[in-house]
């Protein structure tokens, strides 16, 4: 067969075509962990919703690979329940019909030599039958523990060798390690084996479309950009709140906290987004370059015990239900000092932002489930109104609402209708849902279309991950020797040493 | 939430939008553009659910301008313009306004809908039948940035091609164009997997679709190779054989919802290509409103410069609808393909050949017959009398 040969050489491919959508070439995906919660309701749905939208190369395969006993039928029955159970395009015939032909499962351990067997003749048998070429996306939906040893599988078959133009990728999930030591351990490992722009860590906050809209609302219009700055920009506060506890997932989240699973990744991508400068132009490379600078301009506070907090939460009352505290969740340890909430300060040397605080914070059973980025402005410097007319008058802001109701909001005074002067905030709002399509594209089907693509801008490289390292474990250090998680009533907005945090300083806390 | 206003006005119209929306609580406006639908009574339900299912995912003000019929003279002078305002649940996530002109105002419907524009937002105006000739000069055509059209609606549609290419002024549209955009996009994929030069191409699909010779000219367009089109009996477009120096390259659907790909030297491949209903091609419609350059340069191309020689069409026919031994066919294509330049004036000679056949014959009549039909219809001279005569 001849090898792919690229858009440029295609005469039906026109960059003027606007119509036309990126299609990814001939390939297939592998899916480690195939049994797992997330492949069912992320992974497999995300792959049928793109060949549903025609994204997916003729041929397209799916390879499943767990310890379970099934045959490709059992397989195939799976997916199709996964994909009708939670896909978000409904389920039509002919699509499922085109995808079910490259569905192949293969059987075995991730010790087991002959199932690497099995999976690459399986691989090669697709390449005759399917035509996807050689190219294949590993897809690594496994426990952390298992990484090294599929990593070193797939190496010794020969599965990762790019033979003949053709290309192997990696996948990989969070957590990337849980201090920089194991970070670039792991680095190493994967590295060994994959090229590092063959390997993708899928952070799927950045496969949303709000957060790529951060960089089209900083970069595509000129009102924003010229207050984006310490000159106008009093702090700037980015929350992801979840309404759950740890559910299941005590054998993982215990020792591991708030921080590691969701500041080291999600809130310092969004941190990186919201504070880069303007890179030279949208692809790859000058995105990270951009992300990486700003990451290494982040600077922690002197005084680690006064800016940063960390909580667990107690027992108490979630919209009406009753909730376990966290030292009460089943396989907990009684005494763990794991932290579920965590709020630190961080400063950006540089001078955009010198002098200008971010203000982090995650937790679970918090209020409600939602993140959002608020840029929160300074007041103005002179006002001719009396005190009493701006009483009510809080600080301008613009808030991007990642999720849920995706969109912007601007808050700003306005007169209240009537005789006196009266100013009060009222917001003006842009949502996602009311703009623009009902159903924006699951993050994981843009993000598995651009691993197919070999499109990396979405995708955190191994230095951000490095250096959101460096940040985090300074931070990580100082709680392991100092003092223990406050406590914090479950379903309120965390614990009251976070608002006195912020206190101190003059500010308080969004209730997002 | 539904307002009638019976003999109304256009400001009227607008406080009866403001109120309605008041009243429902959502003051706030997030409409992205105004779509104008020009339809008659009778397509005016069909179009409309189209449009709401389509603003879902485009919020949008859709204004559908019905046209009435007056039967007498008396009905002619006077005049009325009744409303119906639907907001909230009844007009999926947007607005809609139903304006059902009579007698004079009719001719002057773009003075009903001009104070009825979002502010600042793009307009798509959208015939579903009986698209003026010109959409550009026509007064509600003006009046929008994007005009949509859809010659497979129209009574003689490759006759129908032809004037709107002559007519063409950027941000024109058709949906017969809309409707391949799932093929052009699997054909070049297909192209995407193999490093081979097309040497001849053949588009096979039921006649009266004007969808196949837009794609056909696409090809032709983009290419550069002599491009056959040639009858089946449907649904919609049934086939694109492509002859490439290293093998055909086939994408077939029968049944209007399953094709199948396959390329010399790869295994067949099934892949879905559904016929899209209404709502959806409007949805595309309004995801890109910047003229679409690439429409132009393929309906320009002439439906008159498909079937390049009679030579060229047996050529095809003969070795019949693709079964047939593929390397025999692939010599025949080439072959074509030399006499496609050495007989420039081919085109005129089919098209006066076919003069005066019936066009209902052609569906029967054997393909090499039946082939010609597009050209025939496209040399034809009288001009497109459709128009605004219903």
């Amino acid at each position: 067969m001849a090898p792919f040969s690229g858009s440029g050489a295609n005469p039906l491919r026109d960059p003027a075509d606007r119509r036309l959508p990126r299609i990814a070439g001939p390939s297939g995906l592998v899916i480690f962990g195939v049994t797992g919660d997330l492949s069912r309701k992320k992974l497999m749905p995300a792959v049928y919703d793109l060949a549903n939208r025609g994204l997916l190369p003729p041929g397209f395969s799916l390879v499943g690979f767990a310890r379970r006993e099934w045959e490709h039928e059992d397989f195939a029955a799976e997916v199709h329940d996964a994909v009708k159970a939670h896909a978000r395009t409904p389920f039509r015939e002919e699509v499922w019909q085109q995808l079910i032909q490259g569905m192949r499962f293969v059987q075995g351990t991730f010790d087991d030599d002959e199932a690497f067997e099995r999976l690459r003749g399986t691989i090669e048998e697709l390449d005759k039958a399917q035509g996807t070429g050689g190219n294949f996306a590993f897809y690594l939906s496994v426990p952390p523990r298992s990484f090294p040893v599929v990593i070193q599988q797939l190496k010794k078959h020969g599965l990762a060798d790019q033979k003949n133009g053709a290309w192997r990728r990696a996948v990989i999930e969070k957590p990337f390690g849980h201090d920089l030591k194991s970070a670039e351990e792991l680095n190493a490992i994967v590295h060994e084996v994959f090229a590092p722009d063959q390997v993708f860590r899928i952070d799927h906050y950045l496969g949303k479309e709000t957060v790529q809209n951060i960089l089209a609302l900083r970069f595509a219009n000129t009102m924003f950009e010229p207050i984006w700055n310490r000159s106008f920009v009093d702090h700037v506060q980015i929350t992801m709140a979840e309404d759950i506890g740890i559910g299941g997932r005590a054998g993982y989240y215990d020792g591991i906290g708030a921080a590691r699973d969701v500041i080291q990744n999600h809130l310092l991508q969004l941190l990186a987004l919201t504070a880069m400068e303007e890179p030279a132009s949208f692809d790859a490379d000058a995105l990270a370059a951009e992300k990486t600078k700003v990451l290494g301009a982040v600077r922690l506070p002197e005084n680690l015990g006064e800016h940063t907090v960390r909580g667990q939460y107690a027992a108490g009352w979630q919209g009406g239900e009753k909730a376990v505290g966290y030292l009460e969740e089943d396989g907990i340890d009684a005494k763990s000092k794991t932290d579920t909430y965590a709020a630190v300060k961080l400063e950006i040397d540089n001078r955009r932002w010198a002098g200008v605080p971010f203000y982090l914070r995650t937790g679970k059973r918090l209020g409600r489930r939602v993140t959002e980025i608020a840029v929160v402005f300074q007041r103005a410097p002179h006002s001719p109104f009396d005190t009493t007319a701006t009483e009510e008058l809080g600080s301008n802001a613009i808030v991007i609402r990642v999720q849920p109701d995706e969109g912007v909001t601007v808050r700003f005074g306005s007169k209240v209708p009537g005789t006196s002067m009266e100013i009060r905030d009222v917001s003006m709002d842009f949502a996602y849902g009311e703009s623009f399509t009902e159903s924006s594209p699951e993050a994981y089907e843009r993000l598995i279309l651009d691993v197919l693509l070999g499109d990396s801008n979405l995708f955190p490289r191994t230095e951000e991950v490095e250096l959101s390292w460096k940040i985090l474990d300074p931070i990580e250090e100082y709680w392991d020797t100092h003092g223990k998680p406050a406590q914090y009533p479950a379903g309120t907005w965390g614990p009251v040493e976070a608002d006195e945090m912020l206190a101190r300083e003059g500010r308080s806390w969004r209730r997002p | 939430m539904k307002t009638d206003l019976t003999d109304t006005t256009a400001s009227k119209i607008n406080k009866a939008l403001v109120q309605g929306r008041r009243a429902i609580g959502t003051p706030a406006v997030g409409m992205v553009l105004t779509l104008v639908i020009v339809t008659d009574e009778e397509n005016a339900y069909d179009s409309l659910k189209a449009a709401n299912d389509a603003s879902r995912e485009h919020p949008s003000r859709t204004l559908v301008v019905v046209k009435r019929v007056s039967r007498s003279p008396r009905d002619r002078t006077q005049s009325r313009l009744d409303a119906e305002v639907r907001l909230g649940a009844d007009a999926g996530s947007g607005e809609t306004v139903v304006l059902r002109l009579y007698g004079e105002v009719v001719d002057h419907a773009q003075s009903v809908v001009l104070p009825l524009l979002l502010p600042d937002a793009p307009v798509v105006v959208w015939w579903p039948v009986n698209a003026p000739l010109d959409p550009a000069k026509d007064p509600l055509g003006a009046l929008g940035q994007r005009r949509v059209t859809d010659t497979y609606a129209a009574e003689q549609p490759v006759r129908e091609l032809t004037a709107r290419a002559e007519t063409y002024t950027p941000g024109d549209t058709d949906l017969s164009w809309t409707r391949i955009t799932p093929w052009r996009s699997m054909l070049a994929a297909a192209l995407d997997q193999v490093s081979c030069r097309v040497e001849s191409v053949e588009v096979e699909g039921e006649e009266f679709n004007p969808s196949c010779e837009l794609l056909a000219m696409w090809l032709a367009d983009r290419l550069d190779v002599p491009v056959k089109r040639s009858l089946s009996g449907g649904p919609g477009l049934t086939a694109v054989r492509m002859s490439t120096d290293c093998g055909p390259v086939v994408l077939d659907r029968a049944d209007g919802s399953l094709a199948t790909l396959s390329i010399e030297g790869q295994p067949d491949r099934a892949v879905a290509l559904k016929r899209r209903d209404t709502a959806e091609l409007i949805a595309e419609e309004l995801r890109r409103l910047d003229p679409d350059d690439t429409y132009a340069s393929a309906l320009r191309y002439g439906v008159d410069r498909l079937n390049a020689t009679s030579d060229a069409a047996e050529a095809f026919s003969v070795d019949g609808v693709g079964d047939g031994d593929r390397d025999r066919d692939r010599d025949r294509d080439g072959e074509a393909a030399g006499d496609a330049a050495a007989e420039p004036e081919a085109p005129e000679a089919v098209a006066k050949g076919a003069d005066g056949d019936g066009e209902r014959e052609a569906v029967e009549t054997p393909v090499e017959e039946a082939a010609k039909a597009p050209a025939r219809e496209a040399a034809a001279s009288e001009p497109v009398t459709k128009g605004a005569a219903k």
